[in-house]
């Protein structure tokens, strides 16, 4: 039982320490500002190519086979650096490893966990949220080819994407979780409309809606066999649940960081109830930190992903709206010298508790797979 | 890092499980039975439990902080009505100054409120001290002050027991009784003694804490498979698996970080276990009484009745949260550490 470094470990945090300190962009906080959407593209590429991406994915993905606990490494000194979070596609790179075969790895999986094609993911509809399975976007095989007819919304990064993960309904005969199959779809062609929808903090590049009007693709960009869709889904929402593997520790790492040196910089104007504010979002994002490293220390004998992502998802929110409520007393509702981000952080934590699953749907996934309670 | 158990702690949680389950009540009556209480306190004496923190020969203890948890953790979990929080802090208090061995049934004193250590002054202790677990404890460890460093000393636990917790007792100790100092110590306690000592206390009842909320999810758990109302088991309203659902994640929101902090008792100097069990147990603290009055509400009006377990466990869990101070106090050390004062009085 050690949270400590191995010598290995040691030597790996010395050497990004000192990358980091030579390499750190300098982006606004994600939730902010859609500036950091354009350079996170950069840095994805940027961490890729000096070897600090996917540590713990096969090397066959393009990842480096290192034990999962290395993420926790690189995600405590990127907050120690102050520099960007490590890019969100650890969920779409578990999809297509246990999803998808050979051939359709060997194409997508170095573009994407380089950073040089930008992701989406096509899953929600205006009438399939939580419902997911409900879904109604259509994939008829021509040839060989489907043709995608639908409408898919809250679709994020869907404008600089290049390719979208679509759930499709390719057999409307069949109980409705079996007759989904899952596309890679090419998002440059005119069958596809792209509408950047705007956030309740005001950034318009978060998410768009998705028109697919008669969108070509290849059937060998089918994920999986035909049908196999929900599957899928399954498991990139069941990873999306987990901040181990999309970063966020250092996402509120650095936030909190910063709201600290908001206090310190001005105390007189922060009084007790910033303050005590301030004190939970500290401990809620060093319990993060702590329960990262419970799990992908559980991971390094393999141990599967069953529903305790849904206690992480929950777990996460907890914290990111913790940090919200900090920058809601520290400088929300009474920005200083027309500077609105910390109003921006906090509206956008409230984001966390409907995204991938809302936090009604992760109870729910809770009380009946792990605390068995009766279904109702 | 692999923050797994090793085998031994796993081997060493299976053994504090087993005896939980066996001689820990199981229902409020049975906590009068001293039949059972005094096998459970044998047990525990027997496995040598009260000595994990006792110095081995270069100073170090007999266990880590992780063993400690792991035990009273289990202990927690099955509302152990026996000492080991007190025994445990007294053996290390005493390992940290270099004195010998007290007996395994000596415990500390803490001031009225149970946030900090009691300190004598000029030989006598002032008013409103007590003694944890004091079951069968006849003497309590105090703080000797001396300029910037304490020594340490030890009084009689005489007065009579009252205590928030029905599985612990704690006493009162007499205002002016002396403080008998004790010889032979070879140094006197400092700064990053006092910070790694309190680490240990803070981590010690973190996961008390942890094993308190895990105990009260599982009654209430078990409560809501059986109970049924309007034709079916209450466990299968929504509304009652979300309030259930809330109490399981904060337990397991509130395992990590007592993890870390028991980690960090011995790993870390002082000053910084010391930082990671406040935050730990602002968090714990919180959490535990919020699961705890989860399982007072899933039982409704029985929940509401002396027989009923729920309020032991909240109970136990108001205990450890005061010790050695509760949410105010450790939330005001994480903003000290972070060089930010003035959150005294935090809640
Ligand atoms: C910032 C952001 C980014 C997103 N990015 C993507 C993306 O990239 N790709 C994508 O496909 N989707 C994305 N989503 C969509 C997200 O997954 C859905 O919004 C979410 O699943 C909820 O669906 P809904 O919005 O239709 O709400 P609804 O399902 O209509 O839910 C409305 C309310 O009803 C509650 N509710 C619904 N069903 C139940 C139930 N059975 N029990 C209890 N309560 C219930 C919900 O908890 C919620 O409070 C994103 C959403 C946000 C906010």
């Amino acid at each position: 039982m050690d949270f400590g470094d191995s010598p290995e470990e040691l030597a790996f945090r010395l050497r990004l320490r000192e990358w980091l300190g030579n390499n750190n962009p300098g982006l606004p906080p994600s939730s902010t500002s859609d500036e950091y959407w354009a350079g996170q593209a950069a840095w994805h590429q940027t961490l890729y190519a000096a070897g600090f991406f996917g540590l713990s994915w096969p090397k066959e993905a393009g990842g480096h086979g290192l034990p999962s606990v290395y993420e926790v490494i690189l995600d405590e000194e990127i907050i120690a650096a102050g520099a960007p979070p490590r890019p969100s596609v650890g969920y779409l790179v578990q999809g297509l490893l246990r999803h998808g075969n050979e051939d359709v790895q060997r194409r997508f999986l170095p573009g994407l966990v380089s950073g040089r094609d930008r992701w989406c993911q096509g899953f929600s509809e205006p009438d399939a949220g939580s419902d997911l399975a409900s879904l109604r976007t259509q994939a008829v095989r021509e040839g060989s080819e489907y043709v995608v007819t639908g409408h898919k919304v809250w679709t994020s990064y869907s404008d600089a994407a290049d390719w979208c993960l679509v759930l499709a309904r390719t057999d409307p005969e069949v109980p409705k979780h079996r007759g989904i199959s899952a596309f890679i779809v090419p998002m440059g062609q005119g069958a596809i409309e792209q509408r950047p929808i705007r956030m309740i903090n005001g950034i318009t590049r978060e998410f768009g809606e998705v028109i697919f009007d008669g969108a070509r693709v290849d059937a060998s960009n089918m994920v999986g066999e035909p049908g196999e869709g929900w599957r899928l889904a399954m498991t990139v929402v069941s990873h999306e649940r987990e901040p181990g593997e999309l970063g966020y520790v250092a996402r509120y790492g650095k936030l909190v960081k910063e709201l600290v040196r908001a206090v310190k910089e001005r105390p007189d104007e922060h009084g007790p109830e910033s303050r005590r504010d301030l004190a939970w979002a500290l401990v809620e994002a060093e319990m993060l930190r702590c329960h990262v490293s419970r799990r992908l220390s559980d991971r390094l004998d393999g141990v599967s992903h069953g529903p305790e992502g849904s206690v992480d998802k929950l777990l996460m929110t907890w914290v990111e709206q913790a940090v919200g409520h900090a920058a809601l007393s520290i400088g929300g509702a009474a920005p200083t010298e027309g500077d609105d981000t910390w109003l921006k952080v906090y509206l956008y934590s409230r984001a966390q508790s409907v995204m991938g699953g809302t936090s009604q749907i992760q109870r729910n996934l809770i009380a009946s797979r792990i605390l068995e309670l009766p279904i109702s | 890092m692999d923050v797994r158990l090793s085998p031994e702690q796993v081997t060493l949680r299976d053994a504090a499980r087993q005896m939980v389950d066996r001689l820990c009540p199981q229902t409020v009556a049975e906590l009068d039975d001293t039949e059972r209480a005094g096998k459970l306190e044998a047990a525990v004496v027997a496995s040598g439990w009260l000595e994990l923190r006792t110095a081995t020969d270069d100073g170090s203890p007999w266990a880590t902080g992780v063993e400690v948890a792991v035990v009273a953790e289990e202990l927690g979990r099955g509302l152990a009505d026996t000492a080991f929080l007190g025994p445990t802090l007294a053996a290390d208090l005493r390992r940290l100054a270099g004195a010998p061995p007290g007996s395994t049934a000596e415990t500390i004193a803490l001031g009225a409120d149970l946030s900090e250590p009691a300190v004598a002054l000029g030989g006598t202790l002032g008013p409103g001290a007590v003694a944890l677990d004091a079951y069968e404890a006849t003497s309590a460890l105090v703080l000797l002050r001396e300029g910037d460093e304490y020594a340490i000393g030890t009084i009689a636990v005489d007065g009579g027991t009252t205590s928030v917790d029905l599985t612990r007792p704690v006493a009162s100790c007499s205002p002016g009784a002396t403080v008998s100092p004790i010889e032979g110590l070879h140094h006197p306690l400092g700064p990053d003694d006092l910070a790694r000592w309190r680490g240990l206390g803070l981590a010690v009842t973190c996961a008390d804490l942890v094993g308190v909320m895990r105990g009260a999810v599982t009654i209430a758990c078990d409560y809501a498979r059986s109970r049924r109302q309007y034709g079916a088991a209450i466990g299968s309203f929504q509304a009652v698996q979300h309030l259930l659902a809330d109490a399981y994640v904060a337990t397991e929101g509130s395992a990590s970080i007592a993890l870390h902090a028991a980690w960090a008792v011995d790993a870390l100097d002082g000053r910084d276990a010391l930082v990671a069990a406040s935050a730990a147990k602002a968090y714990c603290a919180r959490a535990a009484r919020s699961v705890c009055e989860t399982a007072i509400q899933v039982h409704g009006g029985i929940g509401n009745t002396w027989e009923c377990l729920a309020h032991v466990f909240l109970r136990r869990a108001l205990l450890s949260s005061e010790v050695l101070g509760g949410v105010g106090a450790n939330l005001a050390r994480v903003l000290a550490a972070h060089g930010i004062g003035g959150g005294d009085g935090l809640r």
